[in-house]
């Protein structure tokens, strides 16, 4: 642990450093690929939406000695068509039985019982209509707009435009991978998966906040300066909060592996291994996308202004400059390697930028 | 920009034990009332305590489109609130959900299938006319047989019987219905003509005269239209037992699955009393609007305004003519809702016009509750269930405990990457979660009396969830803090300088969350809501928690040798962060710490 803290200080200080923005052009990549991985298992598989979407009933029994194999018979007899039987970790069964109306479930019950020799009210059930599902999802969409409506407001207001936009890009990236892997793996679609789902929004944008707060903080003046470019202040920033960002993606994680290790492992499943599935993959493409995503396409929206246009050039002008006297006084080369610019950008960083903003003190003898 | 920075600071720094007794106090204070209010744990919901939850989806009738309202809903609440609490459960509730759905937990121990039976179906309001009566008393006043003989005969009349008028006579009844008020307080006149059959009722107040008599058979029992199939109805009414909830459930299921133009029998548990009622006179939809209103003009107190529509209104004066010549009972007519009558005032007169008032000994509760009665009949809803979940209390108590280990578990190893991270400074993590988790334990248990607030298994998950998100408030400030260390800075002006950067962070990512959670909770229906709910509070809480708490602790404990000095576990220890040497120097000289450096993050 020491180590992972000197590690995390080294990260502090730019020793390790990586350079997100220089290579974001990789990042997008990836993430288009995924997306259109994501996007194509959406299409070509779709969601395997669970009953509470199409409506029947799922039965889950208490212990119980009946075999799957059996439980399934009884099921499709008592049913009429396919049914589907999981054994839980309690020693009971989960009969699930679709296209059902409520109605006739109470039938499918009673026979069930009969036949697996339970007490009828000892039998849970779950009984849903199809319409229900249909409200649910109508409601987490509506739900869902609002929200990125509201966010896109808020972070536009607090922060600016770009960000905002960054931050929503960010969002859609991370919802469209989590439902696309739930194309592509197959995990059933269930209320607790868009509660997940819905939940990841917050996370998501919880991270990219806390990354575009310290990005606004380093680049309050930044063209009062003419050492560092937009870009290379925002890779400074995704590193200075990279010790964050993977302590808060951990523990926010810890809890949740805790919550797909008992629900799927003790109850089978359940509410409480849906939520958590969909939270542990949203989570992670939430850490993922604030770093490699939403913070380099803010870079590159800036990139675009006039103003920081100019920086830009100011900024290489000088280094050119700088790079010709230093060359000119036959000082040992060492600029042209690829990771040139990294330590110019983080080297120093500590001292002029922060403490010149925090304190009012005058980065002073700084040009 | 500096100054006020350092203003702010130091005025924080200056009194951090003020803030720490404050949130003692209040937690304390919060403790106290739970235990004061003996609900020293938060109410479980049906997924954890077992049960059965219905939820139902309200359809427009055809032909009477936006129908789906709050005022119908919340109608359509009581009604289905008084049928499922006639099954003698004593803890269901029922509640709306979103615009149009109706949620009914009914605990464990409840038949599900009456539960759902009763539920399901749409309440009817009809207007019958009485054959005759009988009192009933329920058995809260004596046993059931024994009925403490409230007089026979025309009692039924008395007590029971309100009386109708309409509007128009309103004033003039006003001088009618001067007996009234001496006759009890159930009495309602039906206004207008309702003074004959009044005054009849108050003649015979006299509670207890009869005695004895317990089926006191046939009150009124005169009869005159004592026709064949009379014979069979007065026997039922004999039968009739409405001296219990289970009883009254029972005889309104059976008065409800009548046809319209049967006679039934049904009580009027209100009154006290059970009456023969004949077919259907006026169907409920015909009623257009029901108020209570307080009569100032004629000075009669609160009554209940109902205004029919064209068909009702010429139905409602026929009827009112006809029932208005006979003898009492007869001349009342039944307010039967959902196979119970809600009230039976008599009246005199024809009522013509439309609109009616029923006048006599009402108090504001109790004519609200009638005209929301009557308003249920033009309520053009019916239910159409959604989903219904049954849990037995072996599962739900499983699911608990799986709840209860899971989230245990994600503490566990919250903390253990804390302690092994943070080290000392963990102790105040730790002792930040522990009193956010005594809060929202409390708070939980507060809410569930005070708003109906239910823990289930999605707001057990909401729970567990913030622990990350409460856990980060506390790692954005000890990054922070770090940061400044590595500056060079000792320890008490890092924590102070910190705090207001850590501070806009914390609350503009948690304002982003707790953003989520509202949305959530407005927007959706069902188990997201729970979840929702959860998560806005722990995120409220987490707030609290971190300026009132967490900031407060650091800022004394910021003073202690071992963390100033920066001990080796007090993770603050400079050397092994890296800091700098206290100097400002610009070109940073090679890191102390140059081992090897694995760059196995990103």
């Amino acid at each position: 642990m020491s180590k992972l803290g000197s590690i995390g200080a080294r990260l502090h200080r730019g020793e390790i450093s990586y350079d997100f923005i220089g290579h974001r052009k990789i990042w997008y990549g990836v993430s288009i690929l995924i997306t259109i991985t994501a996007i194509l298992g959406l299409a070509v598989r779709g969601l395997n939406m669970g009953i509470d979407f199409e409506g029947g009933a799922v039965f889950v029994t208490p212990k119980t000695s009946a075999s799957v194999a059996q439980a399934e018979g009884y099921a499709r007899d008592a049913a009429g068509h396919e049914v589907v039987v999981q054994k839980l970790g309690t020693g009971g069964l989960r009969i699930q039985i679709a296209g059902m109306d409520t109605a006739q479930s109470d039938e499918v019950k009673r026979e069930l019982a009969q036949d697996l020799k339970l007490d009828p009210e000892k039998i849970n059930a779950d009984l849903v209509g199809p319409s229900w599902g249909e409200q649910i999802a109508k409601k987490a969409w509506q739900g869902l707009a609002i929200f990125m409506i509201l966010v896109v407001i808020y972070l536009a207001i607090a922060f600016e435009w770009r960000m905002a936009v960054a931050a929503l890009v960010a969002l859609i990236h991370d919802i469209t991978i989590t439902a696309g892997i739930y194309a592509l793996v197959g995990f059933e679609v269930t209320p607790g998966t868009v509660i997940g789902l819905l939940t990841i929004l917050g996370y998501s944008l919880y991270d990219t906040v806390v990354v575009f707060d310290s990005l606004k903080e380093q680049t309050k003046d930044i063209t009062k300066q003419t050492r560092f470019t937009y870009s290379e202040i925002a890779n400074r920033s995704i590193n200075g909060t990279l010790v964050r960002s993977i302590n808060t993606t951990v523990v926010a994680l810890l809890p949740v592996a805790g919550l797909l290790f008992i629900g799927g492992g003790f109850l089978g499943a359940g509410t409480l291994n849906d939520i958590s599935l969909s939270l542990f993959v949203g989570l992670a493409a939430g850490a993922y996308s604030s770093i490699f995503i939403a913070t380099p396409l803010v870079a590159d929206l800036k990139e675009r202004e006039p103003q920081l246009k100019a920086l830009r050039k100011r900024v290489l002008a000088k280094r050119a400059q700088a790079a010709a006297a230093e060359e000119t006084a036959g000082a040992r080369g060492g600029a042209g390697e690829p990771e040139g610019a990294t330590p110019a950008v983080v080297g120093p960083r500590n001292q002029p930028t922060s403490r010149g903003r925090g304190r009012g003190r005058p980065s002073g003898k700084r040009p | 920009m500096a100054a006020p920075k350092k203003g702010r600071s130091a005025s924080a720094h200056s009194k951090p034990w003020r803030s720490l007794a404050l949130i003692l106090i209040a937690i304390a204070a919060l403790t106290g009332g739970m235990f004061a209010t003996g609900d020293t744990t938060p109410r479980l919901g049906i997924d954890l305590a077992g049960g059965t939850s219905i939820t139902l989806k309200a359809v427009n009738e055809p032909g009477k489109p936006n129908a789906i309202n709050k005022a119908n809903m919340n109608t359509a609440v009581g009604i289905i609130e008084r049928r499922v609490n006639g099954l003698g459960v004593s803890e269901a509730e029922v509640q709306t959900q979103g615009n149009e759905n109706i949620v009914v937990n009914i605990p464990r121990g409840t038949n599900e299938k009456q539960a759902r039976d009763q539920v399901g179906t749409t309440a009817k309001l009809f207007f019958r006319p009485v054959i005759s009566g009988q009192p009933a008393p329920a058995q809260t006043s004596a046993s059931p047989s024994s009925s403490p003989s409230t007089s026979s005969g025309t009692d039924s009349g008395k007590s029971a019987a309100p009386s109708v008028s309409t509007t128009s006579s309103a004033s003039p009844s006003s001088g009618s219905a001067s007996p009234s008020p001496s006759e009890t307080k159930q009495g309602r006149p039906l206004s207008g003509g309702l003074l004959a059959a009044d005054d009849k009722a108050s003649s015979s107040p006299s509670p207890s005269t009869g005695g004895s008599s317990s089926p006191s058979p046939s009150t009124t029992a005169p009869a005159p239209s004592g026709t064949d199939a009379s014979a069979g109805l007065e026997a039922q009414l004999a039968a009739l037992d409405c001296s219990t909830p289970e009883a009254r459930a029972a005889a309104s299921e059976k008065a409800r699955a009548a046809k319209e133009t049967d006679s039934i029998v049904a009580c009027d548990p209100r009154a006290q009393q059970k009456y023969a009622l004949g077919p259907v006179a006026v169907k409920g939809e015909r009623i257009k609007s029901a108020d209570a209103v307080f009569d100032t003009q004629a000075a009669q107190g609160w009554i209940v305004q109902m205004d029919f529509d064209g068909t009702g209104a010429k139905q409602f004066a026929s009827v009112t003519g006809e029932l208005a010549a006979k003898a009492p009972p007869q001349n009342q007519f039944a307010i039967v809702l959902d196979g119970e009558i809600a009230s039976a005032p008599s009246l005199s007169g024809a009522i013509t016009g439309g609109s009616a008032q029923i006048t006599g000994g009402f108090t504001e509760q109790t004519a609200r509750d009638l005209a929301n009665m009557l308003s249920y009949g033009a309520l053009p809803l019916s239910f159409q269930e959604q989903s219904v979940t049954t849990v037995t209390a072996a599962l739900g108590g499983e699911q608990l405990h799986a709840g209860l280990i899971a989230g245990a578990i994600g503490l566990a190893l919250v903390i253990i990457y804390l302690v092994t991270y943070y080290r000392g400074l963990s102790f105040i993590a730790i002792f930040s979660l522990l009193v956010s988790a005594i809060l929202t334990y409390v708070i939980m248990s507060l809410l569930g009396p005070a708003i109906g607030f239910a823990l289930n298994l999605p707001a057990v998950c909401g729970a567990i969830v913030a622990i990350g998100i409460t856990a980060d408030s506390f790692i954005v400030y000890f990054e922070r803090i770090r940061d400044e260390i590595r500056e060079g800075r000792t320890l008490r002006p890092a924590v102070e300088r910190a705090w207001p950067r850590a501070r806009r962070t914390i609350l503009v990512s948690d304002f982003v969350s707790f953003l989520a959670a509202a949305v959530l909770f407005i927007v959706t229906v069902g188990k997201v809501q729970g979840f929702a709910f959860t998560l806005g509070l722990t995120t409220v809480l987490d707030v609290v928690v971190v300026f009132f708490f967490t900031k407060p602790l650091m800022t004394i404990l910021a003073r202690r040798k071992f963390f100033a000095d920066g001990h080796k576990w007090s993770g603050l220890d400079p050397k092994s962060l890296g800091a700098k040497p206290p100097l400002r120097r610009t070109r940073r000289p090679a890191g102390p710490v140059a081992g090897p450096a694995e760059t196995k993050e990103a």
